[in-house]
Order: C-alpha cells, then sequence, then structure tokens
C-alpha cells in the first residue's frame, strides 16, 4: 500500500455560538482512499464539525487545509465545487423535484445552456442501480419512502463526491442489507481513493467499515486512533470521558430505605421504540437512565410524561394507575419534563423569562384565571435570583440568554408548579461548565426536599455524583439497574458496551 | 396515470372549457377566435405580470410592487414620450434596467436581511406608486408614430381574430419563461428555493443570485407589462394596475401553483389569467349581470382552489413528516 495522502485538515479549529463552545480546538486528519469514523456522544460536536468543515457554518477560529492549501469553504457550494459533499443528518433534498432533479441538482447534463432531461434521467438510473434501486427517477422525491430518500441523499453525495465524501448517520434509517449496499459502495469509492468521513452511533458498523476513527467529545477532540488498535469498551471510554476510570463513586444522595415508591413503570413499551421497561423511582430519589443515543432514554421520558402512548404494560404514580393521553394529563398528576431539545421543545424563543417562567403555571390555573402580572413579576425575580439566572431584567426574550440560563429559566418553569416528579433528559447538554455545576447541585438539592427526579445523562461522572441508582438502556430495553457500591462510572460502562 | 402535480391544471384547464362551453351553448359568437383572441389582448398587460409572479410564487416568495410598478413605467414612458419627446424605444431601454434595479434592491433586501417578502415588496408597491403620482398626478396622452404603427402591427386570424404586438410579446415572453423554468438550471433553483430553501442551500444552490433574480425578473415583466398597458390605453396613468398584484396572485392561484411555494406551472397561470377573462366575457355577454359579478365569481373559484391545495398538501405533509420523526 501506498502512503496515503492527506486530503484535508483541519487544525485547532473552534467554532462557538453565543454562550456555547460547540468546537474548541479539534483537529482532524482525513487520508485518500480511507473510511474515517467521526464519533462521540450527542452533542458532542460532530455534526457542527462537518458543517464547518463543508461551508455550511464560518468557523470562529483555527484552519483548514484541503489538498494542502489554506482554505475555509464560504458555502456548501463553494466545497461542492472543491470535491467534498456532504449528506446531512436529516434528509436534506427537495421533496417537490423529482427523483433526477434531485440528484442532479445544480450538476445537470446541458447542452446549449438547456438541460438535458432524458439524458440526466438516464444518468440518475444508472446511478441508483449500485445502490440497486429500480426506480421512477420523473416522480417526485417525496413519494418515496425516507430509507429510498435516504439511498437518494447518499448517491447524490456520490455522484458530486471527487475527493471527499461526508456522511452524516447515514444509517439512522437505512435497513442492515440497506446498510451492506452502502457499505459496499462506500468500499467501492474509497478503494478510488476517496476520502470518506462516516458519522454513526452505531459502534458495530464502525468496526465494519472504518479504518481510522476520531472521538469528539464537548467539542474537543478525545483523540485518534485506528479502529484495529482500539477495542469497543476504549472506545466507549473516549466517547463518554476517560477520566472516568479514576473517579471513585461519590456519596449519592441516599434515599431512605423506608421511602415509598413515587413512580412505577411495570413493563412499558411503546410501539416502535422500547419495550418491556420496568423501573421505579422512590419519593424523594434522584434516578439515572444511562445509555448511549439511541438507546431508549429519550423515549422512556416521553413514555412518562405522556407524550407517547404506550402499547403495553402500566405507569404507576403515587400508588394509582396513571392513564395519560396526552402530556397535560401528566401535568396534572405532578410530573414535569425538562426536554432535551431544549431550543424546539422547551423554550419559546421571542417570550420573556417572565413568560416562559408562568406558562406551566398559568396552564394549570387555566387561561380564564389569570395572574396578574405583579405577581408574575415577584415570581418570576424569585426564581432569577433562586436559580442565579444571568439577565438583566425578566423582560428580556429567552432566545437571548446563554444556553445554561435558558435551561435554568425551564426549570423554573416546572418549579413554579412544584411537581412531584421531575423528568430531565439531558439537563446539561451543551452548556457552559459553570451553569452545569450550578445545575447539578440544584437537582440535589430538590431531592433533599423531597422531589423525585428521573434523569438522562450522557455524562456518567454526572449521573453518579447526584443519583440513588442508575438504570442501563440498551438497544432500546433495559440492560440493568446499578445502586450503592456496584453504581460507578466504569460499571455503567461496561454495562452499556456488552452485547 | 395522472400525477396529483397535475390535478389542479386538468381542473382549471376543465373548467375553462367548461365555461367556454357554457357560453357558446348560451350565446352566439362566443365560442369563436375572435373572443379567444381578444381574451389574450385584453388581458395581454395580465398575462405578462402574472409570468413573473408565478415565478416569485414557486420560489415561496410573493410581489405586491408589480401593479404599482406598472403604474410607474406606463407614467414613466408616456412622460417620455409626450413631455421629453424621447423616442419610445429609447424610453423603454431606460425603463427596464430600472425596473431590473428596483427588482434587485427587493431582492437584495429580502436576502441579506432575512425579510419577509411579503412586507418589502410592500414598501416597493408604496414606492412606486407614489414615484408615479409624484411624476404626474394626471393621466398623461401618448401621441407618437411609434404607438401607431404597433396598434396596426398585427395579422387576422381564420374567423376574424387579431392577433396583435401585445399578444406576440405575450407569446415571446411566455416561451421564454416556460424554457427558463423548464430548461435551465435557475428554473431548478426556483422550485428548489420553494421547496426548501435551506436544503437547497446545503445542495448548493445560490440562493442569493437566485433569489435577486427572480425579484429582478418579476420587476421587469412588471414594468414590461406597464409598457404594453400603454400600448392598450395610449396613456400613461398613476392610478393604473391598482390591485393588479392581486389579480396575479389570483390567477397564479387558479391556475395551480402552491402559494407555499415549491410547486406549480407557468402554464397554470396562463389558464388562470384565460378563466379569469372568460368568466367577465361571459358576464359581459349575458348583459344582464353587474360586472361584479366576476370578481364574485373568482372569489368563489379562488376559495376552492386554496382548499384543494390544503387537501393535496396535506398529502405530501404525511410524506414529510415521516422523515422529520426520523431521531433517537
Amino acid at each position: 500500500m501506498t502512503t496515503p495522502s492527506l486530503v484535508l485538515e483541519l487544525k485547532q479549529v473552534c467554532k462557538h455560538f453565543p454562550g456555547v463552545k460547540a468546537l474548541q480546538d479539534v483537529d482532524l486528519r482525513l487520508f485518500a482512499g480511507e473510511v474515517h469514523a467521526l464519533l462521540g456522544e450527542n452533542g458532542a460536536g460532530k455534526s457542527t464539525l462537518v458543517k464547518v468543515m463543508t461551508g455550511a457554518l464560518a468557523k470562529s477560529s483555527g484552519e483548514i487545509y484541503f489538498n494542502s492549501q489554506n482554505c475555509s469553504f464560504a458555502s456548501p457550494a463553494a466545497a461542492q465545487q472543491a470535491g467534498i459533499s456532504t449528506v446531512y443528518q436529516e434528509v436534506n433534498l427537495l421533496p417537490n423535484l423529482s427523483v433526477a432533479q434531485n440528484l442532479f441538482l445544480g450538476h445537470e447534463p446541458r447542452r446549449f445552456g438547456l438541460i438535458q432531461h432524458q439524458k440526466m434521467q438516464q444518468q440518475a438510473q444508472q446511478l441508483l442501480l449500485r445502490f440497486k434501486l429500480n426506480i421512477d427517477v420523473s416522480a417526485p422525491l417525496a413519494q418515496y419512502s425516507v430509507a429510498v430518500q435516504q439511498l437518494i441523499a447518499i448517491a447524490r453525495g456520490v455522484a458530486m463526491s471527487a475527493k471527499v465524501l461526508v456522511l452524516d448517520e447515514p444509517t439512522a434509517s437505512l435497513d442492515s442489507s440497506e446498510v451492506q449496499m452502502l457499505f459496499d459502495v462506500m468500499r467501492q469509492l474509497r478503494d478510488q481513493g476517496v476520502a470518506i468521513v462516516f458519522i454513526t452511533h452505531f459502534l458495530d458498523q464502525v468496526y465494519q467499515i472504518s479504518d481510522r476513527i476520531t472521538v469528539l467529545r464537548n467539542g474537543s477532540k478525545v483523540g485518534e486512533y485506528l479502529a484495529a488498535d482500539l477495542p469497543r469498551a476504549r472506545l466507549i471510554e473516549a466517547m463518554l470521558g476517560k477520566e472516568l476510570q479514576q473517579l471513585t463513586h461519590q456519596a449519592a444522595t441516599t434515599t431512605p430505605a423506608a421511602a415509598e415508591l413515587l413512580l412505577v413503570l411495570n413493563n412499558i413499551a411503546v410501539k416502535g421504540s422500547i419495550s418491556g421497561i420496568s423501573l421505579t423511582v422512590a419519593q424523594g430519589q434522584a434516578v439515572g437512565l444511562a445509555g448511549l443515543l439511541g438507546s431508549g432514554r429519550t423515549e422512556v421520558c416521553r413514555a412518562v410524561y405522556g407524550v407517547d402512548a404506550l402499547s403495553q404494560g402500566e405507569i404507576q404514580f403515587g400508588g394509582r394507575t396513571l392513564r395519560l393521553q396526552q402530556p397535560a394529563d401528566a401535568i396534572k398528576a405532578g410530573i414535569a419534563l425538562c426536554p432535551e431539545e431544549r431550543k424546539t421543545e422547551g423554550i419559546i424563543g421571542p417570550l420573556s423569562i417572565r413568560e416562559n417562567i408562568m406558562l406551566a403555571l398559568q396552564a394549570r390555573r387555566g387561561w380564564w384565571r389569570y395572574l396578574p402580572v405583579k405577581q408574575q413579576q415577584q415570581l418570576a425575580a424569585f426564581y432569577i435570583d433562586k436559580l442565579h439566572i444571568a439577565t438583566p431584567d425578566a423582560e428580556k426574550p429567552i432566545e437571548q440568554l446563554s444556553g445554561g440560563n435558558q435551561q435554568k429559566v425551564i426549570l423554573a418553569r416546572w418549579l413554579a408548579i412544584n411537581p412531584q416528579l421531575l423528568i430531565l433528559d439531558e439537563p446539561t447538554r451543551g452548556i457552559d461548565i459553570g451553569a452545569h455545576a450550578e445545575i447539578l447541585l440544584l437537582i440535589k438539592s430538590l431531592c433533599q426536599q423531597g422531589m423525585s427526579l428521573l434523569v438522562t445523562s450522557s455524562e456518567l461522572e454526572e449521573l453518579v455524583a447526584f443519583a440513588g441508582k442508575v438504570v442501563v438502556l440498551r438497544d432500546r430495553q433495559k440492560v440493568t439497574e446499578l445502586s450503592g457500591d456496584t453504581m460507578t462510572a466504569p460499571h455503567i460502562m461496561q454495562a452499556i458496551a456488552e452485547g | 396515470m395522472m400525477s396529483v402535480r397535475y390535478l389542479p391544471l386538468w381542473i382549471t384547464a376543465a373548467l375553462l372549457c367548461l365555461m367556454f362551453g357554457i357560453g357558446g351553448w348560451q350565446f352566439d359568437g362566443f365560442a369563436s377566435l375572435i373572443v379567444v383572441s381578444n381574451l389574450f389582448s385584453d388581458n395581454a398587460f395580465l398575462l405578462i405580470v402574472a409570468l413573473g409572479m408565478t415565478l416569485v410564487i414557486i420560489s415561496g416568495g410573493i410581489d405586491l410592487s408589480v401593479g404599482a410598478v406598472i403604474a410607474l413605467s406606463g407614467v414613466a414612458a408616456s412622460l417620455l414620450i409626450s413631455q421629453y419627446q424621447w423616442h419610445p424605444l429609447l424610453a423603454f431601454a431606460l425603463i427596464l434596467p430600472v425596473a431590473a434595479l428596483f427588482g434587485a434592491l427587493m431582492g437584495v433586501l429580502i436576502h441579506v436581511y432575512k425579510l419577509q417578502p411579503f412586507i418589502v415588496t410592500l414598501a416597493g408597491m408604496f414606492l412606486a406608486r407614489g414615484l408615479a403620482t409624484t411624476l404626474s398626478e394626471e393621466s398623461v396622452a401618448i401621441d407618437h408614430s411609434f404607438y401607431d404603427a404597433i396598434a396596426e402591427f398585427g395579422f387576422v386570424l381564420p374567423g376574424g381574430g387579431w392577433v396583435g404586438a401585445s399578444t406576440m410579446i405575450f407569446i415571446v415572453l411566455l416561451l421564454l419563461v416556460i424554457v427558463l423554468m423548464h430548461y435551465s438550471r435557475f428554473g431548478t433553483y426556483v422550485y428548489a428555493l420553494g421547496g426548501n430553501s435551506q436544503s437547497a442551500e446545503l445542495m448548493g444552490v445560490p440562493v442569493a443570485r437566485t433569489t435577486i433574480a427572480i425579484y429582478v425578473l418579476s420587476s421587469v415583466l412588471a414594468a414590461l407589462a406597464g409598457i404594453v398597458f400603454t400600448f392598450y390605453t395610449f396613456s400613461g396613468y398613476a392610478l393604473a394596475g391598482v390591485g393588479m398584484e392581486l389579480d396575479a396572485i389570483a390567477a397564479v392561484v387558479i391556475g395551480g401553483t402552491l402559494l407555499t411555494g415549491g410547486s406549480g406551472f407557468v402554464i397554470g397561470t396562463v389558464l388562470g389569467v384565460l378563466l379569469m377573462g372568460v368568466i367577465q366575457t361571459y358576464i359581459i355577454f349575458d348583459g344582464s349581470l353587474s360586472s361584479w359579478w366576476t370578481k364574485i365569481v373568482i372569489g368563489l373559484l379562488l376559495f376552492g382552489f386554496i382548499l384543494l391545495q390544503k387537501l393535496l398538501s396535506r398529502r405530501t405533509a404525511l410524506t414529510t413528516a415521516a422523515r422529520s420523526t426520523a431521531h433517537g
């Protein structure tokens, strides 16, 4: 094998959003003719890195070398022109255009400046045959299933790519035979000298196809490894935090043995997602949910909060069986949820901090019992002070706050109705270190006051610090439950990795 | 097999034939080439404006300024010709680039500052209408040999219809726009922007250039419509074309173009304008109905078509919803 040449190199790339450092001094080396897996937990910065690399986002600092030339792409079009094409995580095609138009948008075969539709459709047909897709390429894309659309997106990337092909979670909606087909094409391209960046959270697939692995965590590079030299356990260690191993088990908020059970999940399942999950949360106990992305953490939270309907099993809450048809039922019972997707499911951006805090309380009072503005202001001021929300005043639109402060506002929203069970889905994701610690302290003090919590987190260190017990999920099923002396980060990691 | 995409188009075409049939059955001389050719020549300016509007709406935007641009270009042309003794062609050669600049300005505002096309073109509408009125509050008559020649230019159809300069200009423009929309990259980009501008950008569509070009085209076509309107009236008037942007939008929607963008055909818009024209002709032939009945029928048609759009887009929404839930 000849020595591979460096195609793309990122040096000390940083990307800052207001209040968040999404990427911190990230290096990445990409060689011709290799499949390079880019790994990391949710929020580690993979997608941001891809966007910076391909011109969809401007970097804040650092350097990008393409074929040893210092360059930075002003737009995805510029990157494509240079020979870097990208298949983004969500299918980013145009449902209203035909399959052929989607495949060749911007690169249509032309004669005298006019698009040759027939030629384009023939080429499209041929291209898709590589993926064993024999479909009508003149039909609008919207007519096809997500899996087919995903393959078309990949085929577009393949057709465009001269040197670098970036695949961001391409296999999420493919079944195993489609995945193998994709891998065949990837191997073909690799042998032709194309450099492929492959992002996924399916570790099996990483080992099937990758030559080299770069791991990101919290926006920083953890390391670059040859896939063959990196055992799976060490990979997970790198993804979830290497320093964990040295951590000793911290004294968690232990629950008195006599504490009553508040929440009992009895073998619950949701059609198409989690199955057969049982767990209990006692009064004043914090229970952690651990597992990789896609393991079913978020789905459990959603089921308990009444977002997704149960297909099996039951939820007992305070001794009674709950029938949840919608989140409002859960709120009425005394259950609250801070969702993982803060921006889209948590905050109402243009509304002020005060209005965001008031939402849940006002909803519970009913709209015709309006809370006087004066009282609202007092309440908002109380929580701004109590949770140390950094803002000049309560009337600032919440979208102008940093991630950590937004999270505190959402916490305040639920504290205002004093729920019995507070579900926190990744409460510390994407927020800075200071706010991070404050939120952890808050969780502890809430437990001491008798509130029960169900918390998911990718940061095991964090879970171990406050949880009375940790439930480990894998493949949307419960694997084990750890508490007391066995509840250590390495143990949890082992439970996540096995299988 | 008929695709759902073409359904509104077929419905409009069927309605047009139906109206024509009813008219022909009730009145002598309704189903004749004279009526058909008059439909084109009486509505040439609206047809031309509606071409541009179709482009804008397919791209997911809207252009409210076109009615005012028609007035401005008409007034400017008649002033230059009558008061300043310019040759009409010279006047047109000045007006069209200025209109292009006007459209470019709106496009830049829409793209660079991410402003709503609705509000930007509303501002453009006030600006153009105000400018036109400042130039002349009175109607300005045009008396020039070139205009007389234009009026005589054309040929007679068998059966007595007349194809004049305005109709010919429209047909040339129609062909150009069809080629542009379906055989050029620009056309695909317009559809792409209307489909999903974010995806389009990620797929490498030059969004800035395309957006600006769309509004330039719309303004230029509106200015051309204003010029064609002066062929029709032999004058320029600052209050001409009031509400014509709305007629154009109505024609586009009746022609089957989705107001949300991404889907539609120029030819549908032509059918839309003709349908509106046939309804008007029918009412004129009838003689007993108030001409406002045209508006009532168009109102009802619009309701019907937006309802149809909603039903069709709900079908596509189902497939897109399935895509967006793919998150672990």
